[in-house]
């Protein structure tokens, strides 16, 4: 009797080899997906840099040189793979789009949070969360039959351009940059919002002075997840853009992002040649950028952290 | 002395159920009282209909009169925002703006409009000084006020009612968060303004109550039982259920 209890006490329970079998199961897990990710960087990298190391194309002349024609040899004898136009493009169609989110966003989260009702504030939501759930193509599609004509009648040309895409990214990253930012206003605790109003605080100065201060660093958060969007996203801008590399002059003629580049190319080079190669390395530039975003994310995160707990 | 503050039959409804069954009080300017009272009696809904902060709740219905200096607090033509400057309200966990001390006691000054620095700088010593915690913190005013212990953020948050210059300081338990020692000093700062303000104390510590107030006011389901001098209550208690109370035969 006595040393059954011995041996019941000191072999493991059922529950503790329940235990380890999970964290096998789930360690596997884990493994796969950074066996995947690494795989992933891994090999956007290798073939991203066969264009410096095989053709001898300079890193600088590829991210500051204008022209981008890989098929054709330049002054220097070499082929030209400037991709300044698309970099700069890039960041001008995702910062416009932006800008003109987070205000909408903004004002969509307070709205949600502290005007409407119940009904009101659960219509809107869905109406917001539906916009997310639509193919890009879809979005494309609407700005090259409503976008692209409404710029060309207002602005001439074509109507292809910066402004048209950063127009239909706008509508894209709207749904990410709400749901974010009001989840960023929905935590900030109740407690300060009473004390702002027992102290003679209207809505507005609450609103302002206190819950849009207190949630800053998640409605960042909020605007670079969206910028993170507007920067991958690929189909619905190379269907707006116009598709012409060059350095972009204004808003309203035809430019070309790196993903839409990299859409356009994907099909119409062979695998192994410096024109297939030059895309990858403007994958590889795209992966680098949504690092950045990430720990760029990261970063803000942490500070608006640090200051609850400090 | 203008700054009575006085509820007469006052009746709230949550939805149809009836909390607070016709309440009348009287609160004089220079004077504590004690609301006291076991859980769910009331006691902090009834303070928080004293500011109107229970309009901030869906579904509550309030009859009955609180009057400011003879004015209706709940009249139409009064604003909620103007009578929480007169009314100022600390709370039971200490809740300071995670910003700098001097942004926390600056808060309600700027926004009733106050933009010289200088008329601000003043507002900020004074309300830390009356408050008690000047000395401990007057070297460090752009530290985070969240940093501070527990005592010394609900002084900072005395100090930032008191900043808006109210008639009323409306406290719902404001040392059941803190330590003896920290609840010791609250209270000799409570004591220490009493003079210049109505002061209004919810709170659970008998003991309390009995250090500090000047009056008591002990309810019981939502009603008014019994409301005199302190010291009277306490030593000699009209009716038997406050002292069966106080007596900690129940509650």
């Amino acid at each position: 009797m006595k040393n059954s209890l011995k041996e019941k006490f000191l072999s493991p329970s059922k529950q503790t080899y329940q235990e380890s079998f999970g964290k096998i199961i789930s360690s596997f897990c884990i493994l796969i997906i950074i066996a995947l990710v690494v795989s992933i960087l891994g090999f956007v990298t290798t073939k991203g840099i066969d264009t410096f190391t095989q053709s001898k194309i300079n890193v600088f002349d590829f991210l500051f040189g204008n022209v981008w024609s890989p098929s054709s040899t330049g002054a220097n004898g070499k082929p030209e793979v400037g991709a300044a136009p698309m970099i700069v493009t890039s960041f001008t169609v995702t910062l416009i789009s932006a800008a003109i989110a987070t205000p909408f966003a903004i004002a969509c989260a307070i709205f949600m949070t502290f005007i409407a009702n119940n009904r009101g504030s659960r219509l809107l939501r869905s109406t917001i969360e539906l916009l997310v759930g639509i193919p890009s193509v879809i979005y494309g599609y609407i700005g090259l039959t409503l976008v692209v004509p409404l710029v060309r009648s207002i602005y001439g040309g074509t109507g292809f351009g910066i402004l048209a895409g950063a127009i239909v990214l706008f509508v894209m990253i709207l749904p990410t940059v709400t749901s974010l930012t009001v989840d960023s206003i929905k935590s900030v605790p109740d407690y300060y919002i009473k004390a702002s109003y027992g102290l003679g605080a209207t809505r507005w100065q609450t609103i302002y002075k206190v819950v849009l201060k207190i949630s800053l660093p998640g409605i960042l958060t909020a605007v670079i997840f969206g910028m993170t969007r507007a920067f991958g996203e690929a189909l619905a801008v190379q269907m707006v853009i116009g598709n012409s590399i060059t350095m972009p002059t204004n808003l309203t003629t035809p430019a070309s992002t790196l993903t839409s580049q990299l859409t356009t190319g994907i099909g119409n080079t062979i695998m192994g040649t410096l024109q297939n190669n030059a895309l990858w390395s403007l994958a590889l530039v795209l992966l680098f950028m949504s690092l950045f975003f990430n720990i760029l994310i990261k970063i803000i995160g942490k500070r608006g952290a640090a200051k609850y707990e400090s | 002395m203008g700054k009575i503050l006085s509820t007469k039959n006052l009746r709230l409804y949550y939805g149809k159920s009836e909390a607070l069954h016709g309440i009348s009080l009287k609160f004089l300017d220079g004077e504590i009282t004690a609301l006291i009272g076991p859980s769910g009696c009331g006691k902090s809904t009834y303070l928080r209909c004293l500011n109107r902060m229970n309009d901030l709740l869906d579904n509550v219905t309030i009859t009955g009169t609180i009057k400011l200096q003879g004015k209706d607090i709940y009249s139409p033509k009064m604003s909620k925002s103007e009578i929480r400057k007169k009314i100022g309200m600390v709370f039971q966990q200490p809740n300071p703006f995670p910003f700098s001390i001097y942004d926390n006691v600056a808060y309600g000054p700027r926004i009733s409009g106050v933009k010289d620095k200088k008329v601000l700088d003043e507002i900020v010593e004074t309300s830390l000084k009356k408050a008690a915690i000047w000395d401990e913190v007057k070297d460090d005013l752009k530290k985070n006020a969240v940093a501070l212990s527990g005592g010394q953020q609900q002084r900072v948050c005395i100090a930032r009612t008191l900043a808006v210059n109210p008639d009323v300081i409306l406290l719902d338990e404001p040392t059941s968060a803190l330590d003896p020692i920290s609840s010791v000093k609250v209270e000799s700062t409570l004591m220490d303004i009493k003079k210049d303000y109505n002061i209004i104390l919810v709170t659970h510590n008998m003991q309390q109550a009995s250090r500090i107030s000047d009056k008591t006011a002990f309810m019981l389901n939502g009603r008014l039982i019994e409301f005199d001098k302190t010291e009277k209550m306490f030593l000699n208690p009209e009716n038997k259920i406050t002292s069966d109370y106080l007596n900690g035969r129940f509650g």
